[in-house]
């Protein structure tokens, strides 16, 4: 691997300062890292420090990507001090005052992931090498996630991650350069389950149909554990291939499995699909062993809502944020993407946002852009004012941890972008989950790297 | 046995799918000799004419209500449809509830200019080239549609449902003596079987008691006699081309309830197509839409739960093995003829 700006000279001063740091890995706090390490990989000159965007621009979730990049923009705009600030005016830390990061202006360069993995790689490997982002961010696939999460702890630079839900990213995979604000299936599952308790009581038979990926089976472990654990019974489960299309023939032997629920662990187009046909099915409005049948999504999104249209009617599931939170930094938000673009941001968009200006906080809080400076700023970190409520960046893990909206879709949206109305605010507390959970226990995060 | 009566019902349905496409595949192979790796897209434009029209139809003004608010606390703008405003709430509601039936009739004129245009600016250039040529040609083609359409329409789903009167599902099962929803079946799935039953029999008609059938009949038997008795035959096959769009393009525009069209509809229908096509018999007509029928309903019962679960991944891979089976025992296909591809 070979980066454009890496001379002799910065091998040597690299290798000095790596020497340093791991002859006395506790010295150095806060601070002091300003001073103690400059040589890591891509240091930003004195007038502006690249961020790199990795989203998919083509592809399956090119509407997905498309919004995080408008909200990745925005995001650029407020630390550089322009529009209305938006979260800045909101974030418990006021360290960023739309001076840029550490007085540089922020720039951005963009890649296309393609929701490809390889693809994803190739373009964030582009933009460190050949542009000189100091971090990268992005996303809308755990596979993807994975990948780049993995690449840049390799490269030396921070990855903060997009919208990425399988809990591999900081389970199995985690990495001491990567981090994650949006929410996991474990915390699905946790938040959705005594909702579901409470709408369809203890005693029901579920039928999952399951994306045949990483996400999907993270997906469906997480809630079968926790609908089993309330007294549901798991009548089976199918995995149905990504981009299947047609979901009629995974669809018809529900209504005769004896099940009364349909668990639909699916996402992007395929949950577009898979619940429109359930609908035509007639499943949402039939009945088995005598009660009402019912549909869950654990994975809601209001962009997929749009695709689904009426069929996401009374269907039950979980989002990490959505723009009608009333809370001052979510309003902030949303008022600063709608006036900009003319619609709300989706759930996406806002994590993203909040992940680039988390990115900038920690940098201004450490004094220093090097990624181990920031990892330190960033582990344990205890912020509010960014939309769902009080959060902590765990540092044994680096998830974050906030509470978790259970949502329903609406009979009677007034608008097409009021689909989804919060039926609870699931409290942080509550899906929290130990460090040692069993589904998490296998990954390390290891050493950060500074690169270089 | 509920189950199997289900599946049967979606291999039929899916396999109506897979016939339409087909039988416009084997007409432009059978006529003109091209193999059309495009065809799927036409398959997808056909689906982004219910989709324009249903965006067309709901082509709206804004007025302030000045009793509720937006997502931004100002005052909500609501959209009144062009269509409602010009023709009354019953006609207008009805010609946005109606779209697809309609765009059935709209989709005919366009497919068919579509196909005059792809044929005469760029596969007859073609006719005479090596098959590698046409596939890349056709293929390039496809890609270049495909992202125009996803330029224009974006990447995600958009629904486009049925009309209100097809929503819902038949209770097939008390037809046939069962307890009542024992077998459930939507409406739209069920009409979609008819009408690519009654597109199939208007094309073989057509083929059977037309003079021009007649000879583009012959045309597809022995191209060089039929050139040699004065015949031009060139002239009947732009027109079979604008059929075959037709064919392809009407799948389309009535699969969008089933399945919301985005850009990558076509293709994902087009290797499949092509399997049935080489399984029915390359060049042969009721072979197409006997392979479609036959393998549609194999995928349909493939997908059960209990057969994946006896035997992993064989809903993937079900269609390419049976494929394989004929090929290896009959290697013109189901009813192919000596001679196709053989030269």
């Amino acid at each position: 691997m070979s980066f454009s700006k890496v001379s002799r000279r910065g091998v040597m001063k690299t290798g000095a300062a790596t020497g340093v740091a791991l002859a006395a890995p506790t010295l150095f706090t806060g601070a002091v890292w300003a001073d103690g390490h400059t040589g890591f990989t891509n240091a930003p000159g004195d007038s502006s420090v690249t961020l790199g965007f990795n989203v998919p621009q083509t592809g399956a979730y090119a509407d997905e990507g498309a919004d995080e990049l408008r909200a990745y923009q925005l995001a650029v705009q407020h630390l550089n001090g322009e529009g209305d600030g938006g979260m800045l005016n909101t974030f418990s830390e006021r360290n960023l005052d739309g001076t840029g990061i550490l007085g540089r202006r922020v720039e951005f360069v963009t890649g296309d992931t393609q929701t490809n993995s390889d693809a994803a790689r190739a373009s964030a490997r582009s933009m460190i090498e050949r542009d000189g982002a100091i971090m990268i961010t992005g996303g809308s696939s755990s596979g993807v996630a994975v990948a780049v999460q993995g690449l840049c702890q390799d490269a030396g630079v921070i990855f903060m991650a997009g919208l990425t839900h399988a809990n591999d990213t900081t389970g199995k995979d985690r990495r001491a350069n990567g981090f994650r604000h949006f929410f996991n299936t474990e915390m699905t599952g946790s938040a959705l389950a005594p909702i579901l308790e409470g709408l369809y009581g203890s005693d029901r038979r579920a039928y999952h149909l399951t994306a045949d990926y990483n996400w999907g089976w993270s997906q469906e472990r997480s809630i079968r554990t926790y609908t089993e654990n309330l007294g549901w019974e798991t009548v089976n489960s199918v995995l149905t291939p990504v981009g299947a299309g047609d979901f009629s023939s995974y669809l018809t032997p529900v209504a005769n499995s004896g099940a009364d629920v349909l668990i639909l662990n699916h996402y992007g187009g395929d949950m577009v699909n898979s619940l429109t046909q359930a609908v035509q099915f007639g499943l949402r409005d039939m009945q088995a062993n005598g009660k009402d049948f019912a549909v869950v999504v654990p994975l809601f999104s209001r962009l997929m809502a749009q695709g689904a249209g009426s069929a996401i009617a009374n269907i039950h599931g979980s989002t990490n944020w959505h723009w009608s939170l009333p809370d001052e930094g979510s309003q902030a938000f949303t008022r600063s993407f709608g006036t900009a673009y003319g619609f709300p941001p989706s759930q996406a968009a806002h994590t993203c946002y909040v992940q680039t200006l988390l990115y900038a906080d920690a940098v201004t809080r450490a004094g220093s852009f090097n990624p181990c400076a920031v990892v330190e700023a960033l582990e344990g970190f205890e912020f509010d004012g960014l939309g769902n409520g009080p959060t902590l960046y765990r540092a044994e893990d680096h998830q974050c941890f906030k509470d978790v909206l259970v949502v329903r879709g609406k009979e009677n949206p007034d608008n097409e972008y009021d689909l989804l109305e919060i039926v609870e605010v699931t409290a942080r507390d509550q899906v929290t989950y130990a460090v040692d959970h069993p589904d998490f226990v296998e990954g390390q995060l290891g050493s950060c790297n500074p690169g270089a | 046995m509920e189950s199997i009566i289900l599946q049967l019902l979606n291999g039929l349905d899916k396999g109506s799918a897979y016939a339409l496409i087909a039988l416009g595949l084997t007409l432009i192979f059978g006529t003109l000799g091209v193999v059309n790796f495009a065809h799927g897209a036409l398959f997808m434009m056909g689906a982004f004419i219910a989709v324009t029209l249903n965006m067309l139809f709901g082509i709206s003004f804004e007025v302030e209500d000045p009793t509720r608010t937006d997502f931004l606390g100002n005052v909500m703008m609501v959209d009144t449809p062009y269509v409602v405003y010009w023709f009354g709430e019953g006609v207008g509601n009805w010609l946005i509830d109606w779209s697809v039936p309609i765009s059935v009739v709209v989709a005919i004129p366009v497919m068919a200019l579509i196909g005059i245009a792809m044929e005469r600016g760029l596969i007859r250039f073609f006719y005479k080239r090596p098959h590698a040529d046409q596939i890349l040609v056709t293929f390039g083609l496809a890609i270049v549609l495909q992202e125009i359409i996803k330029a224009f329409y974006g990447a995600n789903p958009i629904p486009t449902p049925a009309p209100e009167a097809f929503v819902g599902s038949f209770d097939v099962g008390q037809l046939l003596g069962f307890d009542p929803f024992a077998v459930m079946y939507p409406y739209w799935r069920l009409v979609y079987f008819f009408f690519a039953a009654l597109i199939i029999g208007l094309v073989f008609a057509f083929l059977q008691f037309t003079t021009f059938g007649m000879v583009v009949r012959a045309g597809m038997a022995d191209r060089e006699t039929v050139g040699l008795l004065g015949i031009d035959i060139d002239k009947r096959f732009v027109t079979m081309f604008a059929i075959a769009a037709i064919v392809a393009g009407l799948a389309g525009v009535m699969y969008t309830p089933i399945l919301s069209p985005n850009y990558h509809i076509g293709m994902d229908f087009l290797v499949l197509s092509f399997v049935v096509v080489v399984v029915g018999g390359m060049g042969s007509l009721p072979g197409a839409v006997a392979a479609g029928f036959l393998l549609g309903i194999l995928q349909s019962f493939a997908s059960m739960s209990w057969i994946i679960e006896l035997i992993p991944g064989i809903n993937q891979v079900v269609i390419y093995l049976v494929a394989i089976v004929i090929l290896l025992t009959r290697p013109r296909g189901l009813m192919g003829r000596k001679g196709v591809m053989e030269e």
